[in-house]
C-alpha cells in the first residue's frame, strides 16, 4: 500500500490487458426463487466497480457468488483467468473442484461483509494473523510483523491486543478490511461495509477504502455511499431484480442516468445522501 | 464542564441513598442458623454419626485407591473418550455425507438408550462371551487367506476379550461411549450456536473446512459446550460406582460400603465416601470456573473486570463538577 500512495493508479491499458473479473451470464436461485438473471460482468485490474441497486436486487448475492459462498446455477466466473468452482475437461464438460481446490481459489479474493464477521475470540492482531499462517503457513514472526503493518495502514496501531468486542463498529470494520488484506489478495469484495455503522463512524471506514483504491487495489464496491461512488469508482452498476439494468461511469450513471428505474432508485437515496454528506463535513472538521 | 462548587449549588448533587430494607432476609438467616446448630448439635451428642471413624475410613488404603483409580482416572477416562467421541459424532451428524449423518444419529440413539449399569454388566460379562478374541486386520482376511491358501491372515494384532472386558480400562471405555452420545448433543447445541457469518469469513480467508472448523467455529462453540460439560463430568463421577457391574471393584463406594458392612460402621462409611464426592466435586468446580473464564476470552467482562469498571465509574463520577 505505501508504494503507491501517490495519484498514480495501476490501471493497465484497458484494451490488452485480460481483465481480473470476467462474470458471464451468471444465474443463482434460491429454491425456484431467480434472483440472479443473468449478470454480465467484467472488472479490469486497478479498477472499482461500485454496484448500485435497491435492497433485494441481488448484489449481495453476486458478490458471494464470486468468491464461491454461493454456487452457481448458470454462467460463468473466471478470476484472473482462472474458472471459479469448476474445472473444465477436454470434452467440455464441468467437474465440481473439492473443498481444497475451493479454499485455494479463494485465497486471492478477499472480502469485508456488511456486519464484521471478526472472529471474536481472537484479537485484532490474532485475527490478522491466523489466515496467512493456517493457510499460507506463514510464520508467526513474519505474519506479526506484516499485521502491525497493516493494522496501523488502517489507523489501528495502538489496538493489536483489542478483542473485537472492545472495538468500536468502525474500528472492528478497519480490522475487518485489514485481515483481508493480510491474505495479499488480487480482488477485494465491500459488501456494503458501512451500513452496519453509525453516520460518524462512516468517514473513517471509507478512507480507508478511498486509500487502498489509490494504491492500485482491485475492488467490486457495494454500497449506498454516493460521495465515495463518485469519487472513487471507475465503473458504476446498476442492478434490479437480478439483472443489470444500467452501467457506465459515475457520471453517466449517477449523474445522468437513463432509465427509468435507475432515476427512481438515485432520487429515493438523494435525500439520504444530503444527509450523510453533512455528516462527513462535520466529521472532517472535528 | 460546569464548575459549580459542591455545597452552594442547588444542582443536584452525589447520591446517597439509602438502600430498601430486606426484613425478610433477617428472619431466614436466624431461621437458618437455628436448624444449622441443631445440626452440630445432633453432630457432637449422636454418636452414631462417629466422625472421627468416618475420617478414618476416609484415608484407609483400599478407599483412597479405589478412589484413584475407579472414580477419579474413571471420570477423567471416561469424560476424555466421552468428549473427544461426542465432538467427533456431533461433526458427522452436521456433515453434508449423509451415510455419516445416519451414523452419528445411530449411535446416539442406542449410546442414548440403554443405562449405563445395563451397558456395564453387558460390557463385563457379554461381550467376552460373545467374542473370546477380537482380531485387528484386514476385513475377512482370515478368510481369504483360507480361501486362497496363505499362511499370512492379515491380523495385525490380537486383543483378548474374555481378559480386556472384566478390567478398569473396559470400564472406563464403557463410561466413555455411552458420554459420547450425550456429548455429541452438547456439542451439537455449541456449533449450531456460532454465527454462520463465522465460518463464512473463514471460508472467505480460503480456510478449508478442517481448519475452520478446529481454529474458527469450535474454539468458539467452547464457550457455549463447557457449562453442561462440567454438569457432565459431576454426574460422570457419580457414575463411576456404576463400575462394580463390570465387575470392578476398585472404585470408591464399592470400597467404602464393604468396610461399612465388615466393620458395622454403616454411617461413617456413608459420611467417608459422601466427603469424598463432595471433594471431588468441588475441585471440578473450580477447574470449570478457569475454562469457562479461557473460553469466554473477548466476549464481554468477566466479572473481576465488571468490579474493577464499576470501581473506576464510582471513583470518577460523571459530571461532578468540583464537588
Ligand atoms: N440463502 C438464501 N436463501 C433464500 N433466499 C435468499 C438467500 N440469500 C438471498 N436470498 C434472496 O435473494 C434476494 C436477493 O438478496 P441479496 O442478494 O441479499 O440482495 P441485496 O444484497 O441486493 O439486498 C432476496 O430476495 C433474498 O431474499
Ligand atoms: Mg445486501
Amino acid at each position: 500500500m505505501t508504494e503507491t500512495t501517490s495519484t498514480s493508479r495501476q490501471r493497465t491499458g484497458a484494451g490488452d490487458a485480460p481483465p481480473l473479473v470476467r462474470a458471464v451470464n451468471v444465474m443463482k436461485s434460491f429454491h425456484g426463487n431467480e434472483v440472479l438473471k443473468g449478470i454480465d460482468l467484467t472488472v479490469h485490474r486497478g479498477e472499482v466497480v461500485v454496484l448500485l441497486g435497491p435492497s433485494g436486487s441481488g448484489k449481495t448475492t453476486f458478490l458471494r457468488c464470486i468468491n464461491q459462498l454461493e454456487t452457481i446455477d448458470g454462467g460463468r466466473i473466471w478470476v484472473d483467468g482462472e474458472l471459479m468452482g469448476y474445472r473444465e475437461d477436454d470434452k467440455g464438460h464441468l467437474h465440481h473442484l473439492t473443498d481444497k481446490q475451493v479454499a485455494a481459489q479463494r485465497r486471492d479474493i478477499g472480502m469485508v461483509f456488511q456486519r464484521f464477521n471478526l472472529f471474536p475470540h481472537k484479537t485484532a492482531l490474532e485475527n490478522l494473523i491466523e489466515a496467512p499462517m493456517q493457510v499460507k503457513g506463514i510464520s508467526k514472526k513474519e505474519a506479526t510483523a506484516r499485521a502491525h503493518e497493516l493494522l496501523e495502514h488502517v489507523g489501528l496501531a495502538d489496538k493489536p491486543s483489542a478483542y473485537p468486542g472492545a472495538l468500536s463498529g468502525g474500528q472492528q470494520q478497519r480490522v475487518a478490511i485489514a485481515r483481508a488484506l493480510a491474505m495479499d489478495p488480487k480482488l477485494m469484495l465491500f459488501d456494503e461495509p458501512t451500513s452496519a455503522l453509525d453516520p460518524e463512524l462512516v468517514g473513517e471506514v471509507l478512507r480507508v477504502m478511498r486509500d487502498l483504491a489509490k494504491a492500485g487495489m482491485t475492488m467490486i464496491v457495494v454500497t449506498h455511499e454516493m460521495g465515495f461512488a463518485r469519487e472513487v469508482a471507475d465503473h458504476v452498476v446498476f442492478m434490479d431484480a437480478g439483472v443489470v439494468c444500467e452501467e457506465g461511469t459515475a457520471r453517466e450513471v449517477i449523474g445522468n442516468p437513463q432509465q427509468e428505474r435507475t432515476k427512481s432508485f438515485l432520487r429515493r437515496m438523494r435525500s439520504e445522501e444530503q444527509q450523510e454528506r453533512q455528516d462527513e463535513q462535520d466529521l472532517e472538521q472535528a | 464542564m460546569s464548575e459549580t462548587q459542591g455545597g452552594g449549588s442547588d444542582r443536584p448533587g452525589v447520591i446517597h441513598a439509602r438502600p430498601v430494607p430486606h426484613p425478610g432476609r433477617w428472619v431466614a438467616l436466624v431461621a437458618i442458623l437455628v436448624l444449622v446448630a441443631m445440626m452440630i448439635s445432633s453432630f457432637m451428642t449422636n454418636e452414631r454419626w462417629n466422625f472421627p471413624k468416618a475420617l478414618e475410613i476416609m484415608q484407609q488404603a483400599p478407599v483412597i485407591e479405589g478412589l484413584l483409580k475407579g472414580t477419579i482416572a474413571g471420570t477423567l477416562g471416561g469424560m476424555a473418550i466421552g468428549v473427544v467421541g461426542g465432538v467427533l459424532i456431533a461433526v458427522l451428524r452436521l456433515s453434508q455425507n449423509p451415510i455419516l449423518r445416519f451414523v452419528s444419529f445411530a449411535y446416539t440413539w442406542f449410546f442414548r438408550g440403554i443405562p449405563r449399569l445395563v451397558l456395564l454388566a453387558m460390557i463385563g460379562s457379554g461381550v467376552g462371551y460373545l467374542y473370546r478374541r477380537v482380531d485387528f486386520g484386514v476385513p475377512f482376511g482370515q478368510q481369504f487367506a483360507q480361501w486362497l491358501g496363505l499362511s499370512q491372515d492379515f491380523t495385525f494384532f490380537t486383543l483378548n476379550v474374555n481378559q480386556f472386558s472384566s478390567t478398569l480400562l473396559a470400564g472406563i471405555v464403557g463410561l466413555g461411549l455411552s458420554e459420547a452420545a450425550y456429548m455429541a448433543e452438547i456439542a451439537r447445541a455449541g456449533i449450531l450456536s456460532v454465527d454462520k457469518g463465522q465460518a463464512e469469513a473463514a471460508q472467505a480467508l480460503g480456510m478449508n473446512r478442517g481448519i475452520t472448523l478446529r481454529r474458527i467455529v469450535l474454539p468458539q462453540a467452547m464457550r457455549v459446550i463447557v457449562p453442561p460439560t462440567g454438569n457432565e463430568t459431576i454426574a460422570m463421577v457419580k457414575d463411576t460406582s456404576l463400575l462394580s457391574a463390570i465387575p470392578v471393584i476398585t472404585e470408591l463406594f464399592y470400597q467404602t460400603s464393604a468396610i461399612g458392612s465388615r466393620t458395622l460402621l454403616i454411617m461413617p462409611a456413608f459420611v467417608a465416601v459422601t466427603a469424598w464426592y463432595l471433594i471431588v466435586g468441588s475441585v471440578l468446580m473450580v477447574g470449570q470456573f478457569y475454562l469457562e473464564r479461557y473460553f469466554g476470552r473477548g466476549f464481554g467482562m468477566t466479572r473481576r473486570q465488571a468490579r474493577k469498571a464499576q470501581a473506576k465509574r464510582v471513583a470518577r463520577p460523571a459530571g461532578m463538577g468540583g464537588a
